[in-house]
């Protein structure tokens, strides 16, 4: 197949995931975030609490619509670009998809329409409980596609079958209780939360520095510290290590974040900075912090973490291995019963994904010589360098925002709202958590490479045999498509924030709670009449 | 471990359930995208399109799951199917994908503004939205029905010898226009119901009325299509029911005129051709004399009894290739494993009541005609 098709398709499937993304976290947090003001609605009964839950709604609103948009795309882009991908894990990996249908999509989609046309409809508990299945919704959407994402990496409860040609499930409760999936889970979840705390926090602030609906603006600064924390420590201390040292694709990950060439005595130590040559196979500059890194990985300080040079040499292992489970598998095709074949197979067939990681350099494993098998086996090396600059800021922006939210929450607890720098501080984070959630997928799934399915399925082989002019054809779609949705995207939020609360109602007198909770200034409160929303 | 069901009533229990997850599908997103390819030509005004809109403002969301279901499900239970069908037929779902993305940016973008320039272009970005999904899922059956160009390496491999335009033939598109024809009818129908009495609807009922039309003339050229023209294929080799998903194992070759060979032996098939016409007539009936739920379940009829005969008239093909005859999709060579198909069935056996009760639920809570004065009054509406 045309290596470039395959390139392509990544790069598309990169582009579409990775915008699907920069919505799907704010859903996640916001979501839940909503149900708690509404909470505080419910249960002080103060109207405040409605116009601030029905302000974040409208925002809400406005990222859900993107995020349903995109979505519909990944649903569909498995089969049309990686088709063989599709067939050969469809058995196993398309159930969760299915799951997450039945169980997650029907309920979000269906009560975030009452959520936002019931409020006249339903009494106040019902709409609490609306608003609640909605944010669940979201959330059992995130772990389905989790625990599919998770056996991508970590695929248990399967076997080859050599009469279809493709994996079949063996155990379907293994594959839902991946604890890769429930790590991914956790963390990916948590760092939603991170996201929307963030974006409430940031535009309150903005709008405590403009002077302007300070009541609003204090209340959810309050909401979104304590949230903000929360969801801070969760992203870092219930962070990714648990489904680390599974598997030799994981532990390749660790090693790759690390740069960790050659065998280190245990405890390793922890690189702080350094610049990874991935041509040397080595780091330069490196600045480490000794123990560290054996803790984090093994929770021990005896056990080694394994390094890139060694993990290479299993690689090799496994192809050679994998090169005979290949032959076998060529045997049964045209003899399903053969018993020598079969002995071959049941010996070596959990290497079969090592031996056609050589079919991108022959046609038949069979026929590789020692150098290429090399570099098949150095090709199960990812990106170093990326690696290790990803990890290192997506783990800054946790440690920093531990940090924001931790300070932010005490001040809020003092009522220290007015305080400047806190409010800059704010506003400034804005884009942090957006950064560092891309920066996790991009280190979670090129650090993936060169596998589609772990040990299973090599990236190369996995896609549709498509032409590179479709494949063109398409990339410039969706990128005009979704950068124009992009531009409308941000303008409506920008209008949103910029006509604050009080939009729609113009702040009935009597409504709110003191005088002094009336927006001041409100000089970028155009005078549209309210419009027809 | 042995499931309580063998593997052949599964893989005929998964055949049915994605015949109820289209029929859900034309049933719940069919009238949305019916009310937005009306939408510019039914309601001639802001406010009368911002009541056109609310009709399904709230739902159709929830309905648009139905497709995604529909991927998911097919991705579950006929990997094959979702493999060869979604990138065969990529750059068209390109096209479907484009137009699905514009509806849910459509429903939420339009009344954020009061421009009369904005408004417009989100009009046509719905009618977009409803009109070309509705006539390549149509080109698609039409396709599947005419078979497609592909074919299976040893590895299982597909290769696909097509373009675009090999999609569009006159039987595809009279497909292709009798899907757009369902879903318009279903939209005028659910318009009925749901719109205030006034002009949106008495025009609504008058695009009906040419649309259930077109429902019966094109669901007629299609059958003399399927009978005179050559189209059609047969399964040569005995059916493995239980056998191993390999599509290898199976030889189907064209045989003009076989998509009729389940009627001529079962007669009582018959039954589903009639409800799409019986069912046509009766929505025209119900839209002339302004009788709601008689369009509407008249057209709901019609839709169940046109999809039932494309799946009965190809049972056990699902997917025949017109350039390989082992390459073919069944019943039996297409699905995925035993287990698999099994632990589905107990997930939709679980989930699928659930979700029917709350979406009833929620269509109750929301029962009533759509009307102009209560969404001038109150901004949560589009
Ligand atoms: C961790 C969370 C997460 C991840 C990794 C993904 N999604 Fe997503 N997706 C969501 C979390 C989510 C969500 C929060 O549930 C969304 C975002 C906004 C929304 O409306 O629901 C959503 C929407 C959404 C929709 C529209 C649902 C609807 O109509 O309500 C589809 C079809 C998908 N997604 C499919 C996918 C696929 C196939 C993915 C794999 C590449 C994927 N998503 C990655
Ligand atoms: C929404 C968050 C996600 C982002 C931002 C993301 C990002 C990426 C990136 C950057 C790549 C390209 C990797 C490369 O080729 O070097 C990729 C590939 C891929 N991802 Fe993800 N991903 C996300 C979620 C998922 C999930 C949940 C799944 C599966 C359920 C998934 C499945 C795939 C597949 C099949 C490919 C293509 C094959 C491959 O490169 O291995 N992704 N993704
Ligand atoms: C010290 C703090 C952090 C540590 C140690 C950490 C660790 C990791 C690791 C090791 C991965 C790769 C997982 C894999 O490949 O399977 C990952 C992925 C990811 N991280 Fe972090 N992370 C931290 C902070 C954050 C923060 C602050 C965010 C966002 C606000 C974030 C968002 C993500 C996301 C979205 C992914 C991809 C999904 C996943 O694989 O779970 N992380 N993280």
């Amino acid at each position: 197949m045309d290596l470039s098709v395959v390139d392509l398709s990544r790069l598309q499937f990169a582009l579409t995931a990775m915008y699907h993304f920069l919505f799907v976290p704010l859903t996640l947090g916001l979501s839940f975030m909503l149900f708690i003001m509404e909470s505080l609605y419910v249960m002080s009964g103060r109207e405040i609490w409605k116009r601030i839950t029905k302000f974040w709604a409208t925002l809400f609103g406005i990222n859900f619509v993107l995020g349903v948009a995109t979505g519909l795309t990944m649903e569909f882009e498995f089969g049309m670009n990686w088709s063989y991908y599709s067939h050969y894990v469809g058995d196993i990996f398309g159930a969760p998809l299915a799951i997450e249908g039945l169980m997650a999509f029907f309920l979000e989609a269906t009560f975030v329409g009452l959520m936002f046309f019931g409020w006249d409809k339903l009494s106040k508990p019902a709409h609490l409980f609306v608003t609640f299945l909605t944010a669940l919704g979201t959330n059992l959407s995130a772990l389905w596609i989790l625990v599919a994402n998770g056996w991508m990496q970590h695929p248990v409860g399967a076997a080859f079958n050599p009469q279809t040609m493709r994996m079949e499930v063996t155990d379907f409760l293994a594959v839902i209780l991946n604890p890769v999936a429930q790590a991914k889970f956790v963390h990916t979840v948590s760092a939603g939360y991170l996201i929307a705390a963030a974006f409430v926090f940031g535009i309150s602030a903005l709008f405590m520095l403009q002077g302007k609906w300070t009541a609003v603006a204090k209340r959810s600064m309050t909401v979104a510290a304590s949230f903000g924390l929360l969801a801070a420590l969760s992203t870092v201390v219930l962070g990714d290590e648990s489904g680390y040292t599974l598997t030799d694709n994981q532990k390749m990950k660790l090693a790759a974040l690390e740069a960790a060439w050659t065998p280190e005595k245990a405890p390793a130590g922890i690189t702080l900075f350094g610049i990874p040559d991935s041509a040397a196979h080595t780091t330069r500059y490196a600045v480490k912090i000794p123990w560290v890194l054996g803790l984090i990985a093994t929770r021990s300080i005896d056990k080694p973490v394994a390094s890139i040079y060694e993990l290479v040499a299993v690689a090799e292992d496994r192809i050679k291995s994998g090169v005979l489970a290949y032959q076998a598998v060529e045997q049964l095709k045209l003899k399903p019963a053969d018993p020598d074949a079969n002995r071959v197979f049941a010996e070596h067939g959990r290497d079969l994904g090592y031996g056609l990681l050589l079919k991108k350099y022959v046609a038949d494993p069979a026929s590789a010589d020692q150098a290429t098998i090399d570099k098949a086996a150095w090709d199960t090396v990812p990106n170093v360098p990326l690696m290790f600059w990803c990890f290192r800021i997506m783990a800054f922006a946790g440690f920093f925002f531990i940090g924001l939210f931790g300070v932010a929450f005490l001040m809020m607890a003092l009522r220290r709202h007015e305080s400047r720098w806190i409010q800059w501080a704010g506003v400034l984070a804005l884009p942090l958590p957006w950064i560092a959630v891309e920066l996790g997928w991009v280190l979670a799934e090129v650090g993936r490479q060169p596998w589609a399915i772990d040990g299973v399925l090599p990236t190369s082989l996995g896609a549709s045999s498509l032409s590179r002019p479709e494949l063109w054809a398409t990339i410039a779609g969706f990128t005009l498509i979704y950068g124009a949705l992009a531009v409308v995207e941000i303008g409506l939020i920008i209008r949103t924030v910029r006509r604050g609360p009080y939009a729609h109602t113009g702040e009935p007198a009597g409504e709110l709670p003191t005088r002094l909770d009336t927006p001041r200034g409100g000089g970028l409160d155009l005078p549209v009449p309210a419009p027809a929303e | 471990m042995a499931l309580p069901l063998d593997y052949m009533t599964l893989r005929v229990i998964w055949w049915a359930l994605l015949g109820v997850l289209l029929i859900g599908f034309t049933l719940t997103d069919g009238f949305d995208l019916g009310v937005a390819a009306l939408l510019p030509f039914v309601a001639r005004n802001d406010n009368e399109r911002r009541m056109t809109i609310n009709t399904v403002g709230p739902t159709w969301e929830g309905n648009q799951v139905w497709l995604i279901l529909g991927g998911g499900a097919i991705f579950a239970a006929w990997p094959f199917v979702y493999a060869v069908a979604f990138s065969g037929f990529y750059l068209a779902m390109f096209l479907v994908l484009a137009a699905l993305i514009l509806r849910p940016v459509g429903f939420k973008y339009r009344s954020k503004r009061p421009s009369k320039g904005w408004r417009a272009f989100w009009d046509w970005a719905l009618f977009t939205g409803g009109f070309v999904p509705a006539l390549v899922f149509g080109v698609a059956v039409g396709n599947v029905l005419s078979g497609a160009p592909f074919s299976f390496d040893s590895d299982l491999r597909i290769a696909y010898h097509g373009n675009l335009l090999g999609l569009f033939t006159p039987f595809t598109l009279v497909c292709g226009l009798l899907s757009v024809a369902m879903t318009t009818l279903h939209g005028a129908a659910w318009l009925t119901v749901k719109a205030e009495i006034g002009p949106v609807r008495d025009r609504a009922r008058a695009f009906g009325d040419i649309a259930a039309t077109g429902v019966i003339v094109l669901f007629a050229i299609g059958f003399l299509f399927v009978r005179f023209t050559g189209l059609g294929y047969r399964m040569v080799t005995a059916p493995d029911t239980s056998g191993p998903s390999n599509p290898l194992h199976t030889a189907i070759i064209p045989a003009p005129g076989a998509w009729l060979d389940n009627f001529a032996a079962y007669p009582w098939m018959w039954l589903a051709p009639a409800l799409g016409v019986l069912g046509a007539v009766l929505a025209m009936t119900g839209l002339r004399r302004g009788w709601g739920a008689a369009a509407l379940g008249g057209s709901a009829v019609s839709a169940i009894g046109v999809i039932s005969t494309v799946g009965l008239s190809m049972f056990p093909i699902l997917l025949p290739s017109s350039v390989d005859r082992h390459s073919g999709l069944t019943v039996w060579n297409a699905s995925s494993s035993h287990t698999t198909l099994f632990n589905m069935l107990v997930a939709t056996v679980i989930f699928l009541p659930i979700v029917l009760a709350y979406t009833s639920w929620v269509f109750k809570v929301l029962w009533g005609r759509s009307d102009t004065r209560t969404i001038l009054a109150s901004p949560d509406y589009y």
